[in-house]
């Protein structure tokens, strides 16, 4: 007997994929503010010819471009999330 | 008055303010004990966490650490960046499961006594490695800033913890860490504003940090880079040779974050999910604060120091000793800063002789100089810091405080997850079913008392590998307990059989990888390898290790669930009602 199908409705896998995306969204903009622009990219910002406060790109991002992106981050997932339960009727 | 008695003032008084709120928050019930009612408002709980997160050696040493260049920005963004994963994957869903803690959800979740106790004993060697570093930084800010022996220093702060997380347990911990956490993010910031105040004009050291150098008028960073440079060390702003490593470090940090019971506790003690969320967002917020507050905090004092030691430019030459300034003494009294005055001349050369870390190959020292004069512990750029900017003697007083209550408040959110570790998780739901809920609340309390006892006892002895205890709890927390927990919410199909397999295997393989490069057990010479980069697996340092111990425990555990059972329709369900409330 599979009961997952039965009790799961169209609008709960709704619910569940637009979460999914959400956080893949997240998670994907985290990566690659950390591990790309402050890290694994850096050599190629060290090259552009602007940078900011007398330092490359990357390793602002390294030491307060990345903070302030997992700030924005946090507070988006979670205003979206909340905003979500509500449009569900899920709220606790 | 004296600088003591003024120190004396605030520590007792910040005492005094956290035995009022252990008093008031008194824990009358079990959910009192473990969450604190769940019912704190979610910024307060988001102040609590960062006050858990921020340690005496983050409080201490962390502007030190960055103040080395670009290589330990990984501490900036792995303590941060673990905030995110929490928030998305993690904090929410373990709230709406509305367990009391981190074992307990595995438990729960797999259905599975095993699985529960294997959590138990990750949680307690995650916790008591890193408590044991708590109770020591507590004696040392102590020592530093009172003048007591740091073990008066850590039985007093035993004391402390005692009166509070006893009686109140969760209720008491959250509301104090509350007010622990505003004294020690004013004791940080506010040296920090005069420091930047007074090197670039800038009120706000974020944007200072970015401004220019008052003295220069070039960019703060600019001179930075050069004054370093003409002392034989690499610019501040310097690559990485080993980036790989430098990513894997990075990732261990934020998995780790993301995986350490205390912190992930502190989201089981709010309302609902949706106050979980936002508490995740604000806990954030106060942490990044203080991460935003010390990098610009690192280059600025590093700037400062050598523009002490070389008054007329680098170039010129280095101050005469007898010229010292007052603090350099007071220092030199701790022996965070040794002289050696290697040429005889009387003045303090201080540059990278080649024995310093991150050396500049290009660079030739002056013929008449002997060698390195001036041995700076990193930990001076924070503690010396009011004397240096010359602050008011009672902002000194307030940073004697604010280390404290950084030391303290990280210590109790520990032991508390200890103590409901083994009182709700072994003893209520594993060998004593039938516990009732007073016995179960007084089972607690002999718990936190008996963390306690041996927090103190280690924290008075410390084993050999104190230092190194970092890296065996964030190895631990990202390899065991952080994969356990998201395959449990995101993935129905893994099985008790695959949870436990995994967390077993992950642990192991990040434990005997550092052992094998720091001793085995960290006794001394019994390492297989030494601890040098060549030796490495891959280039991988065992610090940085965790992140792939935390691939192979989902590997594991996905196919071991995959070749047994699927997980009972009980389990099945619970998932579900953690997805879609």
């Amino acid at each position: 007997m599979n009961t997952e199908q039965h009790e799961l409705s169209e609008r709960d896998k709704q619910y569940w994929a637009t979460n999914l995306r959400l956080i893949i969204t997240c998670v994907c903009i985290w990566a690659v503010v950390s591990y790309g622009f402050a890290l694994l990219l850096r050599p190629l910002l060290m090259n552009l010819p602007f940078g900011f406060g007398g330092v490359d790109l990357g390793f602002w991002f390294s030491q307060q471009g990345s903070v302030l992106t997992f700030l924005a981050l946090v507070f988006f997932y979670s205003w979206r999330m909340n905003r979500l339960d509500k449009e569900f009727g899920l709220e606790d | 008055m004296s600088q003591f008695a003024i120190n004396m003032i605030f520590v007792l008084g910040t005492f005094a303010i956290y035995s009022a709120i252990a008093i008031w928050a008194r824990a009358k019930n079990t959910r009192d004990f473990y969450i604190a009612g769940g019912e704190v408002h979610p910024t307060l709980n988001g102040m609590a966490t960062a006050a858990d997160w921020l340690s005496a050696a983050s409080f201490i040493s962390v502007a030190g650490l960055i103040s080395v260049g670009y290589v330990n920005s990984a501490f900036i963004m792995g303590w941060t960046g673990g905030y995110v994963l929490l928030a998305t994957l993690l904090a929410p869903y373990l709230r709406r499961f509305g367990t009391y803690t981190v074992p307990d959800f595995v438990g729960t979740r797999y259905d599975s006594k095993g699985a529960r106790v294997v959590a138990v004993i990750c949680l307690i060697v995650v916790s008591l490695t890193y408590v044991i570093g708590q109770m020591t930084g507590a004696g040392v800010a102590f020592s530093r800033f009172l003048e007591v022996s740091s073990t008066t220093g850590l039985l007093i702060s035993a004391v402390v913890v005692f009166l509070y997380a006893v009686l109140g347990g969760m209720k008491g911990v959250t509301y104090t860490q509350v007010a622990q956490y505003t004294v020690l993010i004013l004791a940080f910031t506010i040296p920090a504003i005069y420091l930047s105040l007074m090197m670039t004009g800038h009120f706000l050291p974020q944007t200072g940090m970015w401004g220019t150098h008052s003295e220069s008028g070039a960019y703060l960073m600019q001179t930075l880079n050069e004054v370093v440079r003409d002392l034989g060390f690499q610019d501040y702003t310097a690559d990485v040779s080993n980036r790989w490593n430098m990513v894997l470090f990075t990732l261990t940090l934020m998995v780790g974050t993301a995986g350490l019971p205390h912190v992930i506790i502190r989201f089981f003690t709010v309302p609902n999910i949706q106050d979980a969320r936002w508490s995740a967002s604000w806990a954030l917020v106060f942490i990044a604060l203080f991460y935003t507050t010390a990098p610009p905090l690192a280059a600025m004092s590093r700037l400062n120091l050598i523009e002490t030691i070389y008054p007329d430019g680098v170039d010129q030459p280095a101050l005469a000793y007898e010229e010292r300034p007052e603090w350099f003494q007071t220092w030199e009294d701790t022996g965070l800063l040794v002289f050696e005055d290697k040429n005889n001349d009387g003045r303090i050369q201080f540059y990278n002789d080649g024995t310093l870390p991150t050396p500049n190959a290009d660079y030739t020292a002056p013929e008449d100089w002997a060698g390195n004069e001036l041995t700076v512990n990193n930990d001076i750029l924070v503690l010396a810091l009011p004397e240096i900017a010359n602050m008011p003697a009672f902002l000194i007083g307030l940073m004697a405080a604010g280390g404290i209550a950084a030391a303290l408040s990280t210590a109790s959110g520990l032991l508390l997850a200890i103590s409901s570790a083994v009182s709700h998780d072994l003893l209520k739901n594993t060998l004593m079913p039938n516990l009732s809920d007073q016995r179960e609340m007084l089972f607690a309390r002999i718990s936190m008392v008996g963390a306690i006892l041996i927090a103190t006892y280690l924290g008075l002895n410390p084993p050999g590998f104190a230092a190194q205890t970092v890296a065996l709890a964030f190895g631990m927390a990202a390899s065991s307990i952080f994969p356990a927990l998201v395959l449990g919410i995101f993935a129905r199909r893994i099985n008790s059989k695959g949870a436990i397999a995994g967390m077993v295997s992950g642990a192991l393989f990040t434990v005997c990888y550092i052992f094998m490069y720091l001793g085995w057990f960290f006794i001394p010479d019994t390492n297989t390898f030494p601890n040098t980069p060549e030796y490495w697996i891959m280039g991988i340092s065992p610090l940085s290790v965790g992140v792939i111990g935390a691939a192979i425990n989902i590997t594991v555990s996905t196919l071991v669930s995959v070749s047994t059972e699927k997980p009972s329709d009980e389990v099945q369900r619970m998932v579900r009602a953690v997805r879609y409330p």
